[in-house]
Order: C-alpha cells, then sequence, then structure tokens
C-alpha cells in the first residue's frame, strides 16, 4: 500500500513525481558528468586500458598458435593423443610447420613460446626448421633420427598446450609448476623462486607496515596535539621526503649505510665495531627495510594524523576521571578510537609496499629483491606474459586482503585523511 | 578574602594560584570551602578561571602555588584516576566506540568489580536518569538529551561522593535544559552528593545552587546564596553580572549608617543604600533592579526621592511589561511591571515619575 502511495505522486500538473524530479535534475547530472570526464578519459586511457591489455597478456599469446597452423589443426582433431607416444601424423604435421616456420622466419618466436614451459627448445626449434624441407617420410622416425628431444612428451604437452592463444601456462610458471614429462608438477623446492619471492614480498611487506605503524603513531599524536604553530613545522618535517626526489632519497641512504658509509664508520670509530666486521646494512634486505620504511612512513602518519585530529582531549580526561590508568585509558579508550587510522595507514603502506620496485632494485643487492623486481626483470626480459602473469597474481591477492579487511574492518571506516 | 581553615569542608581551595604561561594568573589567590552535599556553582565570564579552577579540582591542571584538599586529604599531587571524582563534561565524552552499557561499566570494570555487582550498579544508575532500555546502544544513537543522562549516570555509577559539571547543559535546548536542572537538583537532592557545577549561564546557577561563587578576572567576586547574590550584590560586576540592572553614576552626598544620599552626575539626588562605599564625596555606581523600580507614588516609601523619566518605549512581553526610560541623563533605564488586571499601560512619550525603597538602589564601588 505504501509503495503505491509514492509510485502515485504526482506534481501540481499531474506528471508523476519521479519523472519531474529526474528531469529537474538532469542537467546539473550533465553538467557534473562534464566535469569529471577529463578525468575519466584520463583514468580510461592510461590506466584501465593499459592494465586491462597488461592482464590480457598473461593468458594469452599466439607466438605457437599463429605460426604452426598445420599442428594446431592435428592437435584439434586428436585432443586425446599420447604425448609419450604421438603418431607419425603428428609428426608430419611437425615437420610441414617447420619448413613454414623456416620459410616464414617465425622459428624464433615459436621456440621463445615453447621454451617459457619447456626450457632448451628454442635450439631445437632452429634447427629442426632448418632440416625439416631435407625430411622425408616417415616423418617420424626422420625427426627424431635428426634430435632424439622431439620425443619428449613434455615437449609435446608444452606444444599441444600453445595450440591455443589463450593459456594458463605464464600462471602455472608464476606459481612455480614446471612442465615435466608427466604434465604439470610441483617444482623442486629449490626451484620454487616465485612462490618463495611472493611469500617474501608479503613478509617483508607486513614487516615494514609493523615498523612504520610503531613509529608514526607517536609523530601522530605528537602532530595532533602540539599548538598549530608547532605542529605545521612537525609536518613539514613529515611532508619533507614527499618533496626529495626518491633516487636522492635512497642514494642518501646508500651514503649513510654502506659498508664504508657514515654509520659504519662512526662505530668503528666509537669503536663499537671493529674495522674488519663493518655491519653490512646495504645491497641486502636490511637496506630495503629501512630505506622502504623510510620512504613509507608519511603513508602511515597522515592518515594516523587525520583520525586522532578530530579525537577531542575530554575522552581521556573522562577515562582518567573515571579511574583509569593512563595505560587502561590509551589501550581502552584511545587506541580504539585510532583504529580507522591504523587500518588505512597500513593498508596503504602494505600495498604500497608490496608492490615497491625502485627502493629493492636500488638497494636491495641480491637478498634484498621483492617480486615486483622480477616482474621487471621479465618485461626487460621480453617475457611480457610471466610477468603480466606475476602481476596479476599480485593484485589478486591485494584484492583478497582487501575483501578480507572490508570483513574484519569495513571498508567505510577507513580514513585516509 | 579572610580565609577561613574549616576542618569540616569536604573540599578546600587554599590560596591556589594558576598560571599557565609563567606570566600571567588565571586563578588568583582563590580560597574556597565547599561542605559535604553542598551544590556549589561556579559562575562567570568565559576566561574568567572557573573551569581552571574545576580542573585543577578534577587533576587535569596541577595547582601552579597554594593547596587543594578532598575530604581532609591534600590532593595536589594525587593522579586523577585516584582522587574518586565523578565528572561530567561538556560535550559528554561518552566513548563512541562503547555501547551505553559498555561506557557505564568503564569505570567498574576499572576498580576490579564482578561482572553481577556491574550489572546491578549500571541497572541502577541507568534508571536513576530513566534511560534503562537503552544499554545496548551507542552514544551516536542518542539524542543530545539522552546522552547527556547517559553522561550522568556514568558519572554517578561508581558512587562518587564528589560530582564535577563542566558547562554540562551547554549543548542542549532551552526546554531541555531546564528540564535537566531540575532533574540533576532532585539527583543531587537524593543522593546527598557533593557537586561543584560550572556554568556561564546566571539562570542555570540562580535555579540549581546552594551558593555560587562568582568568578571574575581570576578571583571570586562574591560567593553566596542565590538570592543574597541578586539582592544583594556586593559588587558592581556582581551586580552587572547577575539579571538585568540599571547603573547611575553619582557621588556620595550624605552617609549615615545603612542610608545614603547621592548625587548623580546630573544633579539629582536619589536614596541608596551603601555597600562598599567607605565616606562621603566617594565616586558611587548606583544599581537598582528594573523590577524594584516604582512610578505610582503609592507604592514609594514617603518621602522617597523621585526622578523625572520619560518613556521611550514599552515592550509587551507576556507575563511583564518592559517600559525603556529616559532617566538622569541615560536613555536605557528600564522598569519591569507585572502584567496585572488593571495595569497602567504607560505610552512612549509619557512624562512619569520614578522611584524606589532605598534598601533596593545599591551604592556600589564605581
Amino acid at each position: 500500500m505504501a509503495e503505491d502511495a509514492t509510485t502515485l505522486l504526482k506534481t501540481a500538473d499531474g506528471r508523476p513525481l519521479k519523472a519531474a524530479l529526474a528531469t529537474a535534475q538532469a542537467r546539473s547530472r550533465r553538467r557534473a558528468f562534464l566535469l569529471v570526464l577529463p578525468l575519466l578519459a584520463f583514468v580510461l586511457l592510461t590506466f584501465l586500458i593499459p592494465i586491462g591489455y597488461m592482464l590480457k597478456r598473461s593468458f594469452e599469446h599466439d607466438g605457437f598458435s599463429a605460426n604452426a597452423p598445420a599442428l594446431v589443426q592435428w592437435f584439434a582433431e586428436n585432443p586425446g593423443f599420447d604425448p609419450a607416444n604421438p603418431p607419425e601424423a603428428a609428426f608430419a604435421a611437425l615437420v610441414q610447420d617447420l619448413a613454414k616456420m623456416q620459410a616464414d622466419k617465425t622459428t624464433g618466436m615459436v621456440g621463445t613460446r615453447i621454451n617459457y614451459t619447456v626450457p632448451g627448445t628454442i635450439s631445437l626449434f632452429k634447427s629442426g626448421a632448418r632440416a625439416a624441407k631435407d625430411l622425408a617420410p616417415p616423418y617420424k622416425e626422420a625427426l627424431l633420427a635428426e634430435d632424439a628431444k622431439w620425443g619428449q612428451p613434455a615437449l609435446w604437452r608444452g606444444m599441444y598446450d600453445a595450440s591455443s592463444t589463450y593459456t594458463g601456462d605464464f600462471y602455472q610458471v608464476a606459481v612455480d609448476r614446471k612442465l615435466t614429462d608427466d604434465g604439470w608438477a610441483r617444482g623442486g623446492d629449490k626451484e620454487r623462486i616465485y612462490v618463495y619471492l611472493f611469500v617474501k614480498t608479503f613478509l617483508v611487506s607486513a614487516l615494514i607496515t609493523v615498523i612504520c605503524l610503531l613509529l608514526a603513531f607517536p609523530v601522530s599524536h605528537l602532530l595532533a596535539t602540539l599548538p598549530m604553530a608547532k605542529s605545521s613545522l612537525l609536518m613539514i618535517l613529515v611532508l619533507l621526503p614527499f618533496w626529495t626526489s626518491l633516487l636522492v632519497r635512497t642514494t642518501a641512504w646508500i651514503a649513510l649505510l654502506q659498508e664504508q658509509g657514515v654509520v659504519n664508520n662512526m662505530l668503528v670509530a666509537l669503536g663499537l665495531v671493529s674495522d674488519g666486521n663493518r655491519l653490512s646494512m646495504m645491497y641486502n634486505m636490511t637496506g630495503t627495510i629501512v630505506a622502504m620504511t623510510h620512504v613509507l612512513l608519511p603513508f602511515m602518519i597522515l592518515p594516523l594524523y587525520s583520525v586522532m585530529r578530530v579525537i577531542p582531549p575530554s575522552y581521556a580526561r573522562a577515562a582518567r576521571s573515571l579511574g583509569a590508568t593512563s595505560w587502561t585509558t590509551f589501550r581502552r579508550v584511545y587506541l580504539p578510537q585510532t583504529l580507522p587510522g591504523i587500518a588505512a595507514g597500513s593498508l596503504l603502506v602494505f600495498i604500497l609496499a608490496v608492490g615497491y620496485y625502485i627502493t629493492p632494485a636500488l638497494v636491495g643487492g641480491a637478498d634484498g629483491q621483492l617480486i615486483s623486481n622480477l616482474v621487471s626483470f621479465h618485461m626487460t626480459k621480453s617475457n611480457w606474459s610471466l610477468a603480466a602473469a606475476l602481476a596479476a597474481l599480485l593484485l589478486v591477492a591485494i584484492l583478497v586482503l582487501y575483501w578480507v579487511y572490508d570483513r574484519l574492518v569495513g571498508i567505510d571506516r577507513l580514513k585516509f585523511g | 578574602m579572610a580565609v577561613e581553615t574549616r576542618s569540616d569542608a569536604y573540599v578546600a581551595f587554599e590560596h591556589v594560584q594558576k598560571s599557565y604561561d609563567g606570566v600571567t594568573l588565571v586563578v588568583k589567590d582563590l580560597n574556597l570551602n565547599i561542605a559535604k552535599g553542598e551544590f556549589l556553582t561556579m559562575l562567570g565570564p568565559s576566561g574568567s578561571g572557573k573551569t581552571t579552577c574545576l580542573m585543577m579540582l578534577a587533576g587535569f591542571e596541577t595547582a601552579t602555588h597554594g593547596e587543594i584538599r578532598l575530604d581532609g586529604a591534600p590532593i595536589n599531587s594525587v593522579p586523577p584516576h585516584k582522587r574518586g571524582i565523578g565528572m561530567v563534561f561538556q560535550n559528554y565524552a561518552l566513548f563512541p566506540h562503547m555501547t551505553v552499557g559498555e561506557n557505564l561499566a568503564f569505570p567498574l570494570e576499572v576498580r576490579g568489580l564482578g561482572k553481577s555487582e556491574r550489572e546491578a550498579k549500571i541497572k541502577r544508575a541507568l534508571d536513576m536518569v530513566q534511560m534503562g532500555a537503552f544499554a545496548n546502544r551507542r552514544p551516536a544513537q542518542l539524542s543530545g538529551g539522552q546522552q547527556q543522562r547517559i553522561a550522568l549516570a556514568r558519572a554517578l555509577v561508581f558512587d562518587p561522593a564528589l560530582v564535577l559539571m563542566d558547562e554540562p547543559l551547554g549543548a542542549l535546548d532551552k526546554q531541555l535544559r531546564e528540564h535537566m536542572q531540575f532533574e540533576i537538583k532532585h539527583l543531587h537532592e537524593s543522593l546527598g552528593i557533593t557537586v561543584v557545577y560550572v556554568t556561564h549561564d546566571q539562570g542555570e546557577a540562580l535555579t540549581m545552587s546552594d551558593r555560587v561563587a562568582v568568578f571574575n578576572d581570576g578571583r571570586i567576586q562574591q560567593l553566596a546564596p542565590p538570592a543574597d547574590l541578586y539582592e544583594r550584590p556586593e559588587n558592581s560586576f556582581v551586580a552587572q553580572f547577575i539579571g538585568e540592572n540599571n547603573k547611575l553614576p553619582g557621588t556620595i552626598e550624605e552617609l549615615s549608617g545603612d542610608k545614603a544620599l547621592v548625587r548623580l552626575a546630573t544633579g539629582e539626588l536619589i536614596d541608596a543604600t551603601p555597600v562598599n562605599i567607605k565616606e562621603k564625596g566617594q565616586k558611587t555606581l548606583v544599581s537598582i533592579r528594573p523590577e524594584r523600580v516604582e512610578f505610582k507614588p503609592e507604592m514609594m516609601p514617603a518621602g522617597a526621592h523621585t526622578l523625572d523619566a520619560e518613556v521611550v518605549e514599552v515592550i509587551y512581553m507576556g507575563d511583564i511589561l518592559r517600559a525603556v526610560l529616559k532617566v538622569a541623563g541615560t536613555e536605557d533605564f528600564v522598569m519591569k511591571m507585572r502584567n496585572t488586571l488593571g495595569q497602567t499601560r504607560l505610552v512612549p512619550g509619557q512624562k512619569i515619575k520614578v522611584g524606589w525603597h532605598p534598601q533596593d538602589a545599591r551604592a556600589l564601588d564605581p
């Protein structure tokens, strides 16, 4: 009944109220949309499209499928073939494609694609393609005589997987699974570099988040409670790193922490450390953690400060007057009220740390590399698909974290300043 | 002000001084004794030092000099949480992340009370302010008046003997404020607690208090029950601060015991009662309440001096009529008349004569 009444409401001249309201608001909506249009276009062109393209690369590669038509067709017709012992027809299609690759000069592209899952196949494809035009049936024996590697079950599985443009192969590699003669399997412990790096990245990011929180909390409290003039000055000091080039800041840390650096020299001069035992604080994980904590600290301070600034001091006074010690007051009254700031700051710092690239690259050495350094490594090695798969996994992990956070704390309680 | 060191005083300020910057004194030599069970209000304009005094008593500010005693024991160095004083704050200061019940449980938990005892006390405190059904609400879900009641219940739940209130009704609308004044007064009487109440609202101070301490410039200007404060202000600050007041400047012409004759600046003579006047020829400010000004000769004492007055305007205020008069050179002399049946209705421009009982005109310091 109540709903009927609302739908039936009409303006004085008999038009439905909803229609009249929509007309009245249409103009201002159009204006609002036009105002955000430039930003929308910018975000679309520079953010959403590149990321979408990159994500597409993580499961799409036509290096093999576009250049081996005969084999692609044979795989499509015989999906249930035995990789350990492919029939003559399969080899005939392979030889036909190898000859075509040699003519089209696409051997490298095909070899590279298969090489992602079956290492050492680029040269195999190159020599095979060169020999293809001279081979005579039966092709199976001829090709195996050329190189016994053509009989590897892993190779045939790899080619079968690659015959489709769309593939999950890169994700398999990104989580350290290897294509063996029996199919995809968990890699050996020593070869599990990606999972190890993912875990390490998340642990290091968590550690940096905790250090940032411990350092930022008192500073933010000070910022929020000091008189205006002093807190402005302190705020400038907090923001100073933002105004300095990242490269300069990182280099400054190198100058301070390296073995012949300021800190070590001082320690040696004070006799705390002998000259032979200088601490190595640079080009390892320590360097990464110190420099990243410094870079990310403002991202913790600002949300904390914005939350603390609006907590009236009367809450603490009330708690004290009610009989609570200063510690109980902090734990039960002040701290719970700063939780939205802690959550926002931690989320911000953690997400930034997980994807951080430049600082570990500069000061991390071999030990202090994080997953984004590997993404960058594969980008420069032209293995864009694997880089994209690693980045996509990182993105998924962060989205999951965000979801968990929303469940536990609630995204509406987030305050960024 | 003479210091009387009364051993029976429940709260005592002795020569208390407070400075924040080491240059100026916010509280200058405060001496104040508060009896057990008393409702004492600290009234004064902002910056007069009243809130600072309350904060020193609560323990949030330290006295720069002097001693504060609670129940005979000095508390200058006792931290706030060990003083056992209940406090109601201006903005209520209810913990927003706790429910009403948890807010009330807080002082009991930090005192280590058991669950059943806590619940009994919480229920009693909530019932006391008629908020028994709200234990599971969050403060943000309550109206201002309801939050005020919860703040009151929280300050009382641990049975403190002394409760401090820092302008607790400042944020409420007029009607609710008046209702809460009555309730706080009622709670004070039924619980027998000592209340120190800070406000800048004189109406609130007069209705609720046993005694009012009027603060100005870091000093208590007058400490007296409400009626004395209103009817017998001891200096011109109190006379002006409490209620509406007519001021006539002049010089003492004659001084004999409790009677004085004052020559106004414009030459007329008026009757007055000397208050803090010492000698003839002294400058003075005569203060007369608007409702004590008479214009009918039969209402004035025989032989009273009168002044010529011209009605400037008459404002109809319902229960009273407020006339603004031109008297002795001033154009803001106010006279209030009860709106009784047959009351003379003055019209602007009308010429009348005004006078008063000598004891209603108080000759104060200029």
